[in-house]
């Protein structure tokens, strides 16, 4: 069954890509969507019955080379699942999406064909994710890594003749390669560790990379906190993490299905997938954790406060996309693996949900992207309204605080933001709360714009403007669902007690009354008095036993002295309360903003010019990079070029080319005068040439 | 004298047959006769070559040592044989046409190839000398073919002069030897050179003198003068067999002189052997790029391609022959489709050789051209094509014998020589379209162009065995 999910999508991309002139684009492009379906629904199936034991199907011998060996399997735990389940469902409703979506494309000249191509890109994708999940050791998954990177690459160039979009295009490519080059950094300190690269060898001896040190770049880190900085530098590139965020709004050239499989629902949550894959590796390494969670936390403030300021409907959304991913992180840097899961698995229905909303607005709107050129929208699109207004109730987190009833963010941003708090250090906690309340701001900010007040922009458009065909509907229907229940559905198998959790990701587990619970919680959090003291006064009941087993037995490793997720259950009230403030404080600021005064943002914006401009121009990272990196290279390779190359190597070969050969031609040519006397003079002096070289070596 | 007479039957075959094909020509009607004795001389040739190639190994020496057919000598001999048998079918056409189709055309191609027989058997500088005179002489007079052509006339008369003055430096040089080592075979002159103590001048006198002689053969700088002219000059069939056939069979010789005569005193021979090698090579690149005329830059290409097979024999060992045989070997098939494509340009009925005129030839008979460019892309030594692994060959030779200098001397002239052959495929395929050739192409060339064509493509493979032949071949010569 798992062969089928893998193999289906990619048999879809053969076809559409290679078939379609024989079979029809309507047939080529139906099979692919088929085949997606049929992906998706069975690994529903694997989801839902998978048992929490680990397994692995070998498929075949993928490389032995010296002590390298590496096998080709399919690895199925409850990561596997969760992520089959999240690509397999996004990627189907994509493609149906799709069929809508691209249906008629200006950007194409009549006739030509590009819809096949679309599709056997977009399943293409979804093998090369699947690849990526269900990945046994370091170098499938960096196969698959690369697949989606380049399909992720190809997308976003769909477009090839808007300049934009290939420049977009190779940005993304090239800003990945940056964090792919940590990532084979990671996996050759790995195998230079363990001389493996499966999961299972390298996890067991985990606990001996935390003692190993290794000499790098003159430090001498433990040789876990460098393959965990290493691998999180792929990461941070695949998942558009601050420093190596700036091409995921550009991304946003790409068709917009294309925006919301790729770029908000599946493979930018690769980078969380991967720290939580390899959570044997991080719990071994504290520097590398915090890292994480450091960077998790700033992205997830820097995206969302330039999410604030952005007009175009699309970008709006990236930068959410950068945010929320920041969020997972955070989590997973807090050591609670299980809440990043879950906030993937739920950010991937509600974003997915907004993206596809905010096509459909840009299909209706006959590809304006632009928010100020909206408004009013509501009555046009009442589905649509109804989908985005879902989307946004999930993404800012509404729900019944102190209860688990909620929408799916309501329920997975809060145990992110439980799990932070109770981490270390408390600084993060109250960035990431305050990023939450800019979420706020923003999604409704967004929903203000589009859909309500008057129309504004082009009235022709407007008066144009339609509700979308049902293609592009259902996939919003099935997505609001998820985005309405996921959250509920799973809360304890992601974020429940622990014995739950430990069930869900087949995690052994010792019972509470094994499990000496108060030691480790006196010793890991000496730095928080309060914390222990208000934890000694509660119930008993309230702990709920410990994480056991050794590193990589389960989907997840949590290590005994890490009770983040325990401790994230007995967090004060007024932190389980404090997201549902900040949400609301957004909520409302948003609809002062764009509902009562209107005039308001601007007369902000221009009394604060300096620091709007700095939101809108995206901290200035673009400007900074372009300034010392591109104009670097380019002036290095200008050098290379036209000293090296030009001056130094074409100068010489064009010289003795042009110059001393051709000389050399004429003199030759004259020799040859037809004269017969001067052939035979020619003779004797060799001859004569030849008996003086001999006779003066024999002198020597 | 039985097993004599053996040994060197196919020479007295050839011999006879080609006496009897004159008395048929002179008494049995002339010219009318020429087209079957063209035929019957090939046919004959082709089967005596495949008689030496193909029979168990006769071997030994004759005539108290004058005389040597072994592994080497068999492979030469074939080579030489078939090559010459494949171009009189190829230029049957062409002097028919020209009216140049006379009786004397085969029988002095087979004398020349009986003369080119004994000089790769040769173990003796007696035997040495008749076999390059018998092939000389012959070669003299097909060089005027053409005698009502001044140019034709003037091919002959230049190589004539030219080529006794270095019969006279040979057989300076001969005498020389034999005064140094007091025996004109070749085992007696290496066990003379062994012997000596010390710088032995008059052998070495002698040596150089002898080598002149050969490196005119082989038309490698300074000796070269010739080509360019007699080349253009006789008609294209004469050139074709010039450039082909006669070359292997005096790089043959050269080979077994330098090693029977004086394997004793390599680090002597193998000096002057580089010179000519790194001299024909730069010359033969540089001087073909000023020309103009096809069958002019086929002789410099000559030049070049004698100087990367004298890199081999350079190298002064067994693998260094093997280079050589391979590379001759395959020179001799690349030309002789090269030549078989010249042989059929022509313009309203007559002979062009001017390069310009094939501007564009791919819009006018596409698979000549595609033909055409493969043999020149192998000429020019692009990989994977055959031409490249005779390089490789002769290259490899040169660095196992740590003669790094000449290796990369031959790379640098192949990038320039590759200039004029790729000027060719350009002009073909994007020169400014003019008034081209016309005119067929008769099957015989038209085979042994796509044929030649082919093998460099389909060599690739293992190169048709000739490797292990060539190894052979050379294990006699200089192995052990």
């Amino acid at each position: 069954m798992l062969q089928i999910i893998l193999f289906a999508p990619l048999l879809g991309a053969l076809i559409a890509g290679f078939l379609h002139r024989i079979i029809g684009e309507a047939a080529a492009t139906w099979t692919a969507t088929g085949l997606l379906f049929l992906s998706a629904a069975l690994s529903w199936v694997v989801f839902l019955t998978f048992d929490g034991v680990t397994q692995q199907i070998p498929l075949l011998t993928f490389i032995e080379s010296g002590r390298l060996a590496v096998d080709w399997a399919i690895r199925l735990d409850r990561l596997t699942a969760i992520m089959l389940v999240v690509v397999g469902t996004v990627s189907a409703l994509v493609h149906l999406y799709s069929h809508g979506y691209m249906a008629h494309d200006d950007n194409f000249r009549d006739g030509e064909s590009y819809r096949p191509r679309f599709f056997a890109y977009l399943s293409l994708f979804t093998f090369a994710m699947l690849l990526l999940v269900t990945a046994d050791n370091l170098v499938q998954l960096f196969v698959g890594w690369e697949g989606v990177g380049l399909a992720s690459y190809l997308l976003i160039g769909f477009y090839y003749r808007k300049p934009s979009a290939n420049a977009a295009a190779i940005k993304a490519f090239i800003v990945n390669r940056v964090g792919d080059f940590g990532f084979m950094l990671g996996m050759a300190a790995l195998f230079f560790a363990t001389q493996s690269l499966d999961f299972d060898t390298v996890f067991a001896e985990a606990p001996a990379l935390a003692e190993t040190r290794v000499t790098f770049l003159g430090m001498a880190p433990t040789a876990a906190n460098l393959i965990g900085l290493l691998l999180f530098l792929g990461a941070m590139g695949k998942s558009a993490q601050l420093f190596l965020h700036t091409w995921l709004p550009d991304a946003m050239e790409g068709p917009t299905p294309v925006s919301a499989l790729i770029h908000a629902a599946t493979m930018v949550t690769a980078g969380v997938f991967l720290v939580c894959r390899m959570s044997p590796i991080y719990e071994f390494a504290p520097v590398a954790l915090m890292a994480v969670l450091v960077v998790g936390t700033a992205t997830a403030v820097m995206a969302a406060t330039i999410g604030l300021v952005q007009s175009d409907i699309k970008r709006v959304i990236a930068w959410s996309t950068c945010s929320q991913l920041g969020y997972m992180f955070a989590a997973a840097g807090a050591g609670v693996y299980s809440a990043a899961m879950f906030h993937l698995f739920t950010h991937a229905f509600f974003k997915a949900l907004l993206f596809l909303g905010a096509g459909s607005v840009i299909h209706a709107m006959h590809h304006e992207q632009e928010m100020p050129n909206y408004g009013g929208l509501r009555k046009k699109l009442p589905w649509t309204f109804a989908a985005m207004l879902i989307g946004t109730l999930a993404i800012t987190g509404v729900g019944i605080p102190l209860t688990h009833i909620g929408f799916a963010g309501f329920l997975s941003k809060d145990a992110v933001i439980e799990s932070v708090f109770a981490g270390d250090p408390e600084w993060t906690f109250w960035a990431i709360l305050g990023a939450a309340s800019l979420t706020s701001f923003y999604s409704w900010r967004l929903i203000f714009l589009t859909f309500f007040g008057a129309p504004r922009g082009n009235p022709t458009t407007h008066d144009h403007a339609h509700e979308s065909p049902w293609t592009m509907l259902v996939p919003l229907g099935v997505l609001s669902l998820g985005a309405i229940f996921s959250g509920m559905i799973w809360y304890n198998s992601f974020f429940g007690k622990t014995d739950e959790v430990a069930r869900f990701f087949g995690i052994p587990y010792v019972a509470a009354s094994e499990a000496p619970g108060d030691d480790h919680a006196s010793d890991g959090h000496a730095a928080e008095p309060a914390d222990v003291a208000r934890r000694a006064e509660e119930a008993h009941d309230s702990h709920h036993g410990a994480f056991a087993g050794l590193p990589g037995e389960g989907a997840l490793y949590i290590a005994p002295d890490n009770t983040t997720l325990d401790d994230a259950h007995n967090v004060p009230k007024w932190v389980k309360v404090a997201p549902f403030g900040a949400m609301s404080t957004g909520l409302l600021v948003a609809i002062l903003f764009y509902l009562i005064a209107p005039g308001l943002p601007a007369r902000l914006a221009g009394a604060t010019r300096p620091v709007y401009l700095f939101l809108y121009n995206r901290w200035y990272f673009d400007a900074l990079y372009d300034a010392v990196f591109i104009r670097g290279a380019r002036g290095l390779g200008r050098l290379f070029w036209k000293r090296g190359d030009g001056a130094v190597i074409d100068g010489a070969i064009n010289g003795v080319a042009m110059g001393v050969v051709p000389a050399v031609t004429r003199a030759a040519g004259r020799m040859q005068s037809g004269l017969l006397y001067t052939y035979a003079f020619t003779m004797v002096l060799g001859v004569v040439l030849l008996l003086g070289w001999v006779m003066w070596r024999a002198a020597l | 004298m039985a097993p004599d007479l053996i040994l060197i039957l196919p020479e007295i075959l050839l011999a006879v047959f080609a006496m009897a094909a004159l008395l048929v020509g002179a008494f049995g009607g002339g010219d009318i006769r020429a087209r079957p004795i063209l035929w019957g001389v090939a046919a004959f040739m082709a089967l005596v070559g495949l008689l030496v190639g193909l029979n168990p190994p006769a071997v030994g020496t004759a005539f108290g040592g004058a005389f040597t057919l072994d592994g080497f000598a068999r492979f030469a001999k074939a080579g030489i044989l078939l090559g010459a048998a494949i171009l009189l079918l190829m230029s049957e056409d062409f002097l028919r046409r020209r009216g140049l189709l006379r009786f004397e055309f085969p029988v002095l191609i087979a004398l020349a190839t009986l003369g080119m027989m004994v000089m790769v058997s040769a173990s003796d500088l007696m035997t040495l000398y008749m076999g390059i005179e018998l092939q000389a002489l012959a070669l003299y007079v097909v060089a005027a073919l053409d005698r009502d052509s001044p140019r034709s006339t003037e091919a002959g008369l230049k190589y004539f002069v030219l080529g006794a003055l270095s019969s006279g430096l040979l057989l300076y040089g001969a005498s020389l030897v034999y005064g140094y080592a007091g025996t004109t075979l070749f085992s007696g002159i290496v066990a003379a050179a062994a012997a000596g103590e010390g710088p032995q001048l008059g052998l070495l006198l002698g040596l150089v003198l002898m080598l002149t002689g050969l490196a005119f053969k082989v038309s490698a700088v300074p000796f070269h003068m010739w080509t360019p002219d007699v080349y253009e000059g006789a008609p294209t069939p004469v050139t074709a067999f010039f450039a082909t056939v006669p070359k292997l069979a005096a790089l043959a010789l050269f080979a077994r002189l330098v090693h029977e005569a004086f394997g004793a005193i390599a680090a002597d021979w193998r000096q002057i052997v580089a010179f000519l090698s790194v001299a024909s090579m730069f010359l033969g690149a540089v001087a073909a790029i000023g020309q103009t005329d096809i069958k002019r830059l086929m002789a410099y290409s000559s030049i070049s391609h004698m100087g990367f097979a004298l890199m081999g024999l350079a190298a002064g060992t067994e693998f260094g022959v093997q280079a050589l045989l391979i590379y001759a070997a395959i020179y001799v098939v690349m030309n002789i489709g090269t030549f078989a494509f010249i042989l059929s340009m022509e313009k309203d009925g007559e002979p062009v050789s001017e390069i310009a005129s094939l501007n564009m030839y791919s819009a006018i008979a596409p698979g000549r051209a595609l033909a055409l460019m493969v043999l020149l892309f192998s000429l020019a030594g692009v990989p994977p094509l055959v031409g490249f692994f005779g390089k490789l060959y002769v290259i490899r030779a040169a660095v196992q014998a740590d003669m790094v200098w000449l290796a990369v001397a031959a790379v640098i002239a192949s990038v320039i020589a590759a200039f004029y052959y790729l000027r060719i495929v350009y002009l073909m395929y994007f020169g400014a379209p003019r008034e081209g050739l016309d005119g067929g192409m008769a099957p015989a060339q038209w085979i042994a162009l796509s044929a030649s064509a082919l093998a460099m493509v389909l060599g690739v493979i293992n190169l048709f065995g000739i490797e292990g032949l060539a190894a052979a071949a050379a294990a006699t010569l200089a192995g052990a």
